[in-house]
């Protein structure tokens, strides 16, 4: 609900802004979706259809006050899913308006935004302020508009930001006839909180950010709900149900950019009722440009992914995990580009394979391919229960 | 001995000369390049037209803000932002120049709201699939060349003269550039580049000068032929707006989000 009001009061702003002048822009695009699975399903409910397609439509319209000092956007995002209707997905990922004062000093935002924070490819872990629109795409890059009243400071020593979050948005599974998911089905009706303000809980993160030389440095710090929730069997066990827990958090990340090499940091240390535990993921990407005399560039990418979190919480597939992969970037007119990596779990062995094409058609049109091969065995229980859920996916999206 | 010592001397003599512009030709790169000293800042916007061998054309909508920094040993600060194609609206490379040190870049990608430190070791490069190399794009800083006077000749209605420049920076793709500046209003009218076998390259034509009411003159029309694939980059400019106040604040990685 508090999403709509933010939602309207932001569409109110936009409405007004015309008689204010300044400048507008506004684009939209579209994007069909299908997904190819070679084997059938594991698990009784799932769709015996080998291809599901999907469609999303978005939306941008932003406005700048004449003076400059004064923005909005409105960024609604509408997803129908043909098979699993738990796919569907009708957002704002933008909705907000901001104002800057003293020439950019200072800068408040009120209403939903989406932001980044990490440098890490192969898992995010400090970025916790949007939730993981988890059913979009297993990369977990995918977010949900998250409503917040941000404050930043950007002085010369770097970017403080205090954000106040007063509305949690619950994380999205697969539903019964979908694919990638376990055994039982998650059910989000029955999601519980550790705090009995369920989801109006007001959630605060800090973060300061900023460059020395060739050193990138973010850090962070979070108290709330944390956005993975527990997954707990219901009464009977036919069905799992989330449980949101409060956290603290304290995060760091860092990147070190020397020639052609990347240095990479991300680190969190969390705290909740459970547990008291550290992850971190750190790596690197070095960058061969000019292969064979060409115009390609080709990356490699190694990063480690350390977990010591306890059994009791939110399982994590990112928990003593090496990620390989190559990147490679045509820079031809059509921004061709393939990243393929591969993410080991030394422990379990369990392997998934992972390759993202994309390139440009004419002049509006973006192409992707995205393949996903699970191999895991039993003792790996997460991606054990996706054993059957490999998949070849290409979309097409196209700008207007 | 000796004739080791005359060697060892013989070498650093010649790798005294080479290090060193001579002072005309520095003097003529400076008075180009010092032609619109004082400028503050400036915002362009401009098209990119791509062409291949086959005369096949795509284009690019971009617009760039700079901002000056008049120490000569510090290099100036710019964003470049691009409008099309639609699906990279939005995106934004900022750049904080250096003289022979390599810049730091910031790469904005929207669709996931990140803001990347990227690697500018990159220099040599294409430019968003041009013709122009980033090492073209990026601010053209005086000292980091390396000046030769080698003639002085006709160009077109003008007499240029003819400058021999060589990157002292790392990386670049270039063994020398060859560059026109015309001796009336002091600024480069064409230049040649050469590849690391030597080989003649790319050939860069600047037109339709125009002086601003700050003194300023900027090409509006600039056409990059590779001589050796036949593809072609031109880029139109549109007006330039000078001074309008911006500063460092404008120029860090969190704006660049802001930027359409």
């Amino acid at each position: 609900m508090n999403t709509l009001r933010g939602a309207v009061y932001t569409l109110l702003v936009l409405l007004s802004a015309p008689t204010l002048g300044g400048e507008w822009d506004w684009h939209a695009d579209a994007e069909l979706e299908l997904r190819a699975f070679s084997d059938t399903p594991k698990w009784p409910g799932q769709s015996d259809k080998s291809v599901h397609s999907a469609i999303a439509l978005s939306g941008e319209l932003y406005w700048l006050s004449e003076s400059g000092d004064q923005r909005a956007a409105l960024v609604p995002y509408l997803r129908h899913d043909a098979i699993d209707e738990e796919r569907n997905l009708v957002d704002l990922k933008q909705a907000y308006w901001a104002m800057e004062y003293g020439s950019g000093a200072l800068d408040l935002l009120i209403g939903v935004d989406k932001v980044f924070w990490g440098v890490a490819e192969s898992t995010h872990l400090v970025d916790i302020v949007n939730q993981t629109d988890a059913v979009a795409d297993i990369d977990g890059e995918q977010k949900l508009g998250q409503l917040m009243l941000k404050l930043s400071w950007q002085e010369d020593w770097g970017l403080l930001s205090v954000f106040a979050l007063p509305m949690f948005r619950e994380r999205n599974f697969a539903g019964t006839e979908g694919r990638l998911r376990a055994g039982a089905v998650i059910d989000s009706d029955y999601a519980q909180y550790e705090h009995a303000a369920e989801d109006r809980h007001l959630d605060w993160a800090l973060r300061y950010s900023h460059y020395f030389g060739d050193l990138d440095l973010g850090l962070s710090a979070f108290k709330g709900t944390l956005r993975d929730p527990l997954l707990l069997p219901n009464a009977d066990g036919s069905v799992l149900v989330p449980h949101y827990q409060q956290v603290d958090q304290v995060g760091i990340d860092a990147q070190y950019t020397r020639n052609a090499w990347l240095w990479k940091l991300e680190a969190v240390w969390r705290s909740s009722s459970l547990d008291n535990y550290i992850a971190a993921v750190a790596g690197f990407e070095y960058t061969h440009f000019g292969l064979f005399d060409s115009a390609a560039d080709l990356g490699y990418l190694l990063e480690y992914q350390y977990d010591n979190r306890h059994d009791t919480e939110p399982p994590s597939i990112a928990d003593n995990d090496v990620f390989i992969a190559l990147r490679l970037a045509l820079n031809d007119v059509q921004d061709s580009s393939v990243l393929t990596g591969l993410l080991i779990d030394i422990e379990s062995d369990a392997v998934l394979f992972n390759v993202e094409a994309e390139r440009r058609f004419g002049s509006n049109t973006v192409g992707k391919l995205r393949l996903r091969v699970i191999e895991a065995p039993q003792e790996d229980l997460i991606l054990y229960s996706l054993q059957h859920d490999s998949y070849l996916q290409v979309s097409l999206q196209r700008y207007f | 001995m000796l004739k080791c010592l005359i060697f060892i001397s013989v070498l650093g003599l010649s790798a005294l000369t080479l290090a060193q512009s001579d002072d005309k030709g520095f003097e003529i790169a400076a008075r180009s390049d010092r032609s619109d000293l004082g400028f503050s800042d400036s915002e362009v916007e401009l098209s990119m037209v791509l062409r291949n061998a086959a005369g096949e054309e795509s284009s690019r909508r971009l617009r760039i803000a700079t901002l000056e920094k008049e120490n000569e040993e510090v290099g100036d600060k710019s964003v470049v932002v691009f409008s099309t194609p639609k699906d990279i609206e939005g995106t934004a490379l900022l750049s904080h120049a250096k003289i022979l040190e390599p810049d730091d870049q910031w790469l904005f990608l929207p669709a996931l709201k990140r803001v990347k430190r990227i690697s500018s070791a990159n220099k040599s490069g294409p430019f968003v699939g041009s013709e122009f190399a980033f090492e073209d794009f990026t601010a053209i800083e005086l000292n980091k060349f390396e000046y030769r006077f080698l003639r002085t000749e006709s160009c077109g209605s003008l007499q240029c003269d003819v400058l021999e420049r060589r990157p002292r920076y790392d990386s670049s793709g270039y063994t020398k550039q060859i560059s026109w500046v015309d001796q009336t209003d002091f600024q480069i009218r064409k230049v040649e580049f050469y590849d690391r076998r030597g080989d003649l390259l790319k050939v860069l034509s600047l037109e339709d000068y125009r002086q601003y009411s700050n003194g300023a003159w900027r090409p509006h029309t600039l056409h990059m032929e590779n001589k050796q694939t036949n593809k072609q980059t031109t880029l139109r400019y549109g007006n330039y707006v000078f001074n309008q106040g911006l500063d460092d604040r404008d120029f860090v990685k969190s704006k660049l989000q802001r930027l359409r």
